[in-house]
């Protein structure tokens, strides 16, 4: 195999991974805080932080441009802080990721919170157990597959993004061109072959990533929490 | 009540069904797929190009001249092809996609090394190395003329795999105009007019000799629907009053 192809895989995968694990704790944290209940405040909130799901990932890309540059606010104190710069590096992909995938988790986690038979949380409780050893002990395992589920989606988004990728850490050959960056420019310089190569690596990637997901998820079935 | 309203949905279910051939079948659409560099040049001459005939209406396409191209071979509806260089027209000539006979230059630009506000502007294309222009915007040289025409300056310059670390390349010239306008590249090649479109935010440190001159082609494609339509468009681009347009944004006679 080309090692030049290996490059973007690799990346792809550091890149996909690390987005997916930011994304799994912000979307567990914020899906545990957003509750069961459901209101209009707590449905504005959901609706606001799905926005990510529904942009165009060229519209979020430039979103994080703009918050994450020189200029932006967020980029200006890194800049100041810590002397670094997201734009052009692989971690500014791994936010673009993240937040893109962000979303997906988020509706899977506070989905499979609320299927979490209450009477057991409630006895937990009657036993003594505080709130976080209620969510760790009893919510959490019990609501794991849902979540595994929604980390899967979001991983496949991650592994898969393109447009806010492609502005916030452009598309250098080695350092921030992941896969899906890597076809595009190929099929643009009009290399099919290079195009041809990648998109096999990418189809294999994910097919052997989701036959290895459906395994996990088929063997958690039957463990005890 | 209720019957009414169906009748209403019936009405409105046509009515959206009624706008979908139209958009299809409209005659005089006349779809000209420009280098991105043309963005805002070719889009006043496309609304000239409306003003002067009533009922036919111009769809501008624009990207990188490779990228337009790659969509005109395959099979994309375009009348027109406008590339920022001969070496993409002659591409498309090889492959037989154009009239020859339609094809002529029709504006003239320069390539240009640009820096973003507050930084100091290289006196030579060798003090590139210095570390004060940690990210450099280069359109990508595979798909993109002027990220070639910057190639070939750096790679006589003996300065290409040095500066390997600093270089970001761009999807287009447009891109790498962007990087500089925002700050996040110190530097950039671009196109003279690129420049001039944001000249609050970039400063031209040095026009870049190139070993061809910059000239745009323009083309009619062979596959057109409407080839009459679009030579009538390509000559209104060649014509005093189209080079008007394009001297009020900088380009030059070809």
């Amino acid at each position: 195999m080309q090692s030049d192809a290996i490059v973007p895989l690799l990346l792809t995968l550091k890149v996909a991974s690390l987005a997916t694990i930011f994304a799994s704790i912000l979307g567990i944290v914020v899906g545990k805080m957003l509750g069961r209940r459901r209101s209009f405040t707590r449905d504005v909130a959901e609706s606001l932080l799905t926005l990510p799901l529904v942009l165009p990932p060229t519209v979020l890309g430039y979103y994080l441009l703009v918050v994450l540059g020189r200029e932006g606010f967020i980029g200006a104190w890194l800049m100041r802080t810590f002397g670094v710069s997201l734009i052009f590096t692989w971690q500014g992909a791994v936010i673009a990721s993240a937040v893109a995938a962000f979303p997906l988790i988020l509706r899977a986690a506070r989905a499979a919170f609320s299927e979490v038979d209450m009477q057991l949380e409630n006895a937990a409780r009657s036993l003594g157990a505080t709130e976080s050893e209620v969510f760790f002990r009893v919510t959490l395992p019990l609501a794991w597959r849902g979540v595994l589920a929604g980390a899967l989606l979001a991983f496949a988004r991650a592994m898969g993004e393109f447009g806010a990728t492609l502005m916030v850490a452009g598309s250098l050959p080695g350092r921030t061109q992941t896969l899906s960056l890597a076809i595009y420019d190929a099929v643009m310089a009009g290399d099919d072959a290079r195009a041809n190569t990648l998109v096999i690596i990418s189809l294999i990637t994910a097919v052997v990533l989701l036959i290895a997901a459906a395994q996990l998820l088929q063997r958690t079935r039957y463990s005890k929490p | 009540m209720k019957i009414a309203m169906r009748g209403c949905f019936k009405k409105m279910f046509f009515i959206v069904l009624g706008t979908f051939p139209a958009q299809f079948v409209f005659a005089a659409d006349i779809v000209v797929s420009a280098a991105a560099s043309l963005s805002n040049s070719f889009g006043d001459l496309g609304k000239a190009y409306e003003a002067k005939h009533p009922g036919d209406h111009v769809v501008m396409n624009f990207a990188a001249s490779d990228v337009l191209l790659k969509q005109i071979e395959q099979g994309a509806p375009a009348d027109v092809f406008a590339s920022a260089d001969e070496v993409t027209m002659d591409r498309a000539a090889q492959s037989k996609l154009i009239d020859p006979s339609t094809r002529r230059d029709f504006a003239a630009n320069s390539l240009v090394l640009i820096v973003g506000n507050g930084v100091n502007a290289p006196a030579s294309l060798h003090d590139l190395a210095n570390t004060v222009y940690t990210h450099i915007a280069i359109g990508n040289p595979d798909s993109v003329p002027a990220g070639r025409y910057a190639k070939e300056a750096l790679t006589s310059a003996k300065l290409w795999d040095k500066l390997q670390s600093q270089i970001v390349p761009t999807q287009n010239v447009r891109q790498a105009l962007d990087y500089v306008a925002r700050g996040e590249a110190q530097a950039g090649f671009v196109y003279a007019t690129d420049a001039e479109t944001q000249k609050e935010k970039v400063h031209i440190a040095m026009t870049v000799p190139t070993s061809t001159p910059v000239r745009y082609p323009i083309a009619v494609i062979t596959m057109s629907a409407h080839p009459d339509l679009s030579r009538g468009f390509a000559d209104f681009v060649i014509s005093p009053e189209g080079q008007a347009v394009l001297k009020r944004y900088g380009f030059g006679a070809p």
